[in-house]
């Protein structure tokens, strides 16, 4: 994911006294115009010159040259509406070649095209309080995941938007993350500050057929070829398991880009967890 | 002779006795009658004077019949000692002297009425030998007599045959006279319009005439007849078919027309033609009635017209053709019925569209009243005429209707719920627009929960109506079980507590999940009206419903304890969703108070912020709305002095231990093993976690809430010295006043703790306020 290449100067602390890299300044994105910046995200896919941010009630693309020193803003919206507008996070989507971003503010998702930056589509209450993160299924298009305040995470058609197609309840406090596994989406991970985190296997909604159809070459996973022809029970939406390591709100949680079955988690009191989808489940999911 | 020997001795009485002593008579009689008895093979035993045990057979007993002296004796001499046979000897002797003389006294007493009975005797003989001669004398007299009689009846005999004769041709001779009058009498009838007698002469010649129709003036009276008797049955026809007259003459018509001889199958056709114009004109009244225009009469009167008119008729009609038709077999019988079927269901359709109109009403009395007249009215027809179905066919339109009430009901008392509950947020949006203190929340539940509670019990009578005795259907199964069990008790009574807890958790799901929509007094008040159901009124409703509808079906029904834990269910979703909106409403507070601040540039503390005060104002508020209706709840027990003491331990001991460290940056670490060491011997607090039916469990819900929420917002913050040593005073401001509430307070300062701690770690310059600064400034204000 794009935070190993973020470069400092954005947001990240500065108190980076590692012995192994030190951080190198390469470009600034000038936001002394639109207040502080809530969000950057990179363009998932392409050659990695489009770079999103969220400041306040702005949504600013820039365009990185190439060298990648310096910024310029290539486009920018704002949200318009009664009081203080504020966005909380954004995400880029991995399908339609990259036009396509997902925000929210207060209880409201909104997505963008980042050709005309218009809005293309808005779901109001989304959440009954903030919406705290959101994700795309990498896997299936229009799929979207949210979480937020009133402990829900919720998954969205984006085509339909009137109703989610599924809710999760099973977080006693807000839901500070969401994230879909790269390869298998039907793994969510969620991360709360009720110092929990919880793997769950969502596969009523994820990209895998019921049984593994001979569809194979479709999907973008790589290493893990699913054999076919595998006798499945009647799918069933579960709990994987509930890590409860952390004594604190857990504010972070994601999974690794190199492993599919490997996850971390960080919570308040600096304690990073690193957990593996349980053996049973993995082979479950390739067999 | 033993009679007769103790006859002068009992019937003589004490006057023919001289000198017989009065005590031996009794003793004597019941030894005469011993004899008798003992000549009778009774038993003596059973007569009183005998001592028990002795037996009737004994050879040693003096007065028994198979005595023998020298048994007797034998046993005297070797029984008793010498004195006792002394005794004994002189007793007997004395008894043998005195029987002696009581029988010369006997005999001289009944000399005389022995000379007397054998006079009467020798006069008795004489007497009847006389008797026997006239005896023989009367039955010779007899046997002339018999003779003469015999004799009498040879003679007449002739005579009697001749007469016997004459009058049989007398009657002939009639008879014919008849038939030559036939023509002339009949025509007279026909011209006189009496039917009936013109049919019954025709019946009673026509045999006659039809056996003798070979000879020619028979023939010629026949044809008479026949003639006539066309004329006749034309003339009947024409009254027949001009149908002016009523049901009765028309029967009466079809009746002569059948003795007639006319085709009985045409006839039948025409009849129920007839019949079925009549029906169909008062069908047509009946819809004329129903019209296009709202309903003029009343349903009872339109059930009554329509019982008198049509199924009278019917009646009738029914009644008439089976009688008249009673011949026609299976065929007939079939016919009737379809054509009664073919009115009675037009006749359905009629009052069902009646009584769909009379749907909206509330009038219960009245429906069933109706629907009783109409159920009693039919039965008539249904018992003449069982194949058409029509009292089954009512039978049905009466549940359909019962069953519509129910619904009707149903939505009545759904209507009546929502209407309290408007009734309340109405009520509970007024004061606060006068300005008065909280409303009687107390008072609103108590209105409400009566309100529904007469609501249904006023829906139970009128149902119950369906039910009661004196209504003709209510012993049909249907009205004793169904009725009774699903449609009452199931569909009504507990398809409303059902849809009444859904309404209530709907408040729950409702998308206003940013507290707008509902007011969270209306969810505290519909959580305890849950509770209270679960408690009591559940069962007290449904009790009061099975002694009303004594429920015999045997077909399975919602238990109790399945509603109660429904009705607790909703109780405890509404009292958790309350809790989360209140703690929505303080949080929002504290978020943007936190949020809008900036924490960096503040000045050095001298106030406690006014939003603190405020969220301690609300939760009192709530405090006291909740305690209105919920009992206060367990807490933890504490020292009274609690807040005092917690400051001391929260301000010196912990205070020290967590933020001394973080001045010296060296130890950074220390603060987190600090406060990792700490929280593993902490419990994990659940923060939205269900909440239990009492007041200190809503608070802490509300209170856990809005602390978590503090202090993740705070979390999100930077500050500055005096934004750490504001936030300082916050809470100790709040601990100060909240840990009233809650059901443990230490949950309070955890949480505020971590807030602190939380402010301080995110604070480039910790310089913690001094305790007794914050403590005065708490005090302050």
């Amino acid at each position: 994911m794009p935070k190993e290449l973020e470069p400092g100067g954005h947001e990240s602390p500065d108190d980076s006294t590692s012995p192994a890299h030190t951080l190198e300044l390469l470009c600034h994105l000038d936001n002394t115009a639109h207040g502080s910046m809530a969000c950057v995200a990179w363009e998932p896919a392409g050659d990695g010159k489009k770079v999103i941010s969220l400041a306040d009630s702005h949504i600013l693309l820039w365009d990185l040259q190439e060298s990648s020193s310096q910024a310029v803003l290539a486009s920018s919206a704002s949200l318009e509406g009664k009081g203080q507008l504020k966005f909380t996070s954004g995400r880029w989507s991995p399908h339609h070649t990259g036009t396509q971003v997902a925000t929210a503010n207060d209880t409201t998702i909104r997505g963008w095209d980042t050709r005309s930056m218009s809005q293309i589509y808005c779901i109001e209450n989304a959440h009954g309080q903030l919406v705290r993160d959101l994700d795309f299924n990498p896997n299936k298009q229009y799929y979207l995941a949210s979480c937020g305040d009133d402990c829900k995470v919720k998954f969205w058609d984006t085509r339909n938007v009137a109703e989610p197609v599924k809710t999760l309840e099973q977080h006693s406090h807000w839901v500070w993350n969401v994230r879909y596994n790269h390869s298998h989406d039907q793994l969510v991970l969620t991360g709360s500050s009720d110092s929990r985190v919880i793997l769950s296997n969502m596969v009523s909604i994820s990209s895998e057929p019921f049984g593994h159809l001979v569809d194979d070459d479709d999907l973008s996973d790589q290493e893990e070829r699913r054999p076919e022809g595998k006798s499945q029970e009647p799918p069933q939406d579960s709990v994987i398991a509930t890590y409860e390591e952390h004594e604190d709100s857990v504010y972070a949680v994601d999974w690794s880009s190199a492993d599919p079955w490997l996850f971390a988690s960080l919570s308040y009191d600096g304690r990073l967890v690193i957990n593996r989808v349980p053996r049973a489940l993995k082979y479950h999911i390739l067999l | 002779m033993a009679a007769a020997a103790a006859g002068p001795g009992t019937g003589s009485g004490p006057g023919d006795s001289p000198e017989g002593p009065e005590a031996e008579a009794p003793e004597r009689r019941r030894k005469a009658h011993g004899m008798l008895k003992l000549y009778y093979g009774l038993s003596e035993g059973e007569t009183a004077g005998r001592p028990p045990g002795s037996d009737p057979l004994d050879p040693t007993d003096l007065n028994g019949a198979h005595f023998d002296p020298e048994v007797y004796l034998d046993k005297l001499r070797r029984e008793c000692p010498l004195a006792q046979l002394m005794d004994s000897e002189t007793d007997m002797v004395r008894q043998i002297r005195a029987l002696d003389s009581d029988m010369q006294t006997l005999v001289y007493e009944n000399y005389n009425k022995f000379i007397s009975a054998t006079d009467t005797i020798r006069k008795m003989k004489n007497d009847f030998r006389k008797m026997e001669d006239e005896m023989d004398r009367l039955a010779t007299n007899m046997a002339v007599i018999t003779d003469f009689s015999a004799r009498i009846s040879a003679t007449l005999q002739d005579r009697h045959e001749r007469i016997t004769k004459l009058a049989g041709v007398h009657a002939l001779l009639r008879k014919l006279q008849f038939l030559f009058e036939l023509p002339s009498r009949l025509t007279k009838c026909v011209e006189l319009g009496a039917y009936g007698q013109a049919v019954r002469y025709q019946g009673r010649a026509r045999a006659v005439l039809q056996q003798y129709q070979h000879l020619p003036s028979f023939r010629a009276i026949q044809d008479d007849c026949q003639v006539i008797t066309a004329r006749l049955a034309q003339q009947l026809r024409q009254r027949f078919r001009e149908g002016g007259s009523g049901a009765p003459e028309q029967a009466e018509c079809v009746e002569l027309l059948l003795a007639l001889g006319e085709p009985a199958e045409e006839l039948c056709d025409e009849f129920l033609a007839h019949a079925r114009g009549r029906l169909e004109a008062e069908l047509q009244s009946l819809e004329a009635e129903l019209g296009p225009s709202p309903p003029a009469p009343d349903v009872l009167e339109f059930t009554d017209l329509g019982g008198s008119g049509f199924v009278g008729g019917l009646c009738q009609v029914a009644s008439a053709y089976q009688e008249l038709f009673a011949a026609q077999g299976p065929a007939g019988a079939e016919k009737l019925a379809a054509f009664a079927r073919e009115l009675g269901g037009r006749y359905f359709a009629l009052v069902e569209r009646r009584l769909a109109q009379e749907q909206g009403s509330g009038d219960n009395s009245l429906l069933v009243r109706a629907l009783d007249r109409f159920h009693r009215r039919l039965r008539a027809p249904g018992a003449l005429l069982a194949a058409a179905g029509l009292a089954e066919a009512a039978t049905e339109i009466v549940e359909r209707v019962a069953r519509e009430r129910l619904g009707h009901h149903l939505q009545g008392l759904r209507a009546a719920f929502l209407g309290c509950l408007t009734d309340v947020r109405q009520a509970l949006a007024a004061p606060r627009l006068a300005g008065k203190e909280g409303p009687g929340l107390a008072e609103l539940l108590a209105n409400v929960a009566s309100s529904i509670l007469s609501h249904i019990k006023a829906s139970l009578a009128a149902v119950h109506l369906f039910t009661a005795k004196e209504v003709s259907f209510s012993n049909k199964p249907y009205f004793r079980g169904e009725f009774c069990s699903q449609g009452v008790r199931e569909g009504l009574i507990v398809g409303f507590i059902r849809s009444m807890c859904q309404t209530a958790q709907s408040f729950c799901d409702s998308p206003g999940e940013k507290g707008g929509a509902t007011p969270p007094a209306l969810l505290l008040l519909l959580s305890r009206l849950c509770l209270d159901y679960e408690t009591a009124t559940i069962s007290y409703i449904l009790t009061l419903t099975d002694e009303q509808f004594l429920v015999q079906d045997q077909s399975p029904v919602t238990p109790v304890s399945t509603l109660c834990a429904e009705a607790r269910e909703t109780a405890r979703r509404l009292l958790t969703h309350y809790v989360k909106v209140q703690g929505l409403v303080i949080s929002q507070m504290l978020r943007k108070s936190v949020e809008t601040r900036d924490w960096l540039s503040t000045l050095e503390p001298r106030n406690v912020r006014a939003v603190m005060k405020r969220v301690v104002e609300d939760t009192t508020a709530i405090d006291v709305q909740v305690g209105l209706l919920y009992e206060e709840g367990v807490r933890k027990a504490q020292s009274s002095d609690s807040s005092k003491r917690t400051f001391s331990v929260y301000s010196s001991s912990r205070q020290q231990g967590r933020y001394a460290p973080s001045y010296t940056p060296s130890a950074p670490m220390d603060t987190n093993l600090l406060s990792n060491i700490q929280k593993l011997f902490s419990e994990r607090i659940d923060v939205f976690s269900p909440v239990e039916f009492n007041k200190v469990s809503v608070l802490t819900g509300i209170i856990k809430i809005s602390l978590k929420t503090l202090l993740e917002c705070v979390r999100l913050r930077t500050f500055g010295r005096f934004g750490l040593q504001q936030v300082q005073v916050d809470c100790h401001f709040l601990q100060l006043y909240l840990w009233r509430f809650v059901a443990d307070e230490e949950l309070v300062h955890l949480l505020l703790d971590e807030v602190v701690a939380s402010a301080a770690l995110r604070c480039p310059d910790p310089v913690p306020m001094e305790p007794s600064v914050v403590e005065v400034i708490c005090e302050r204000g």
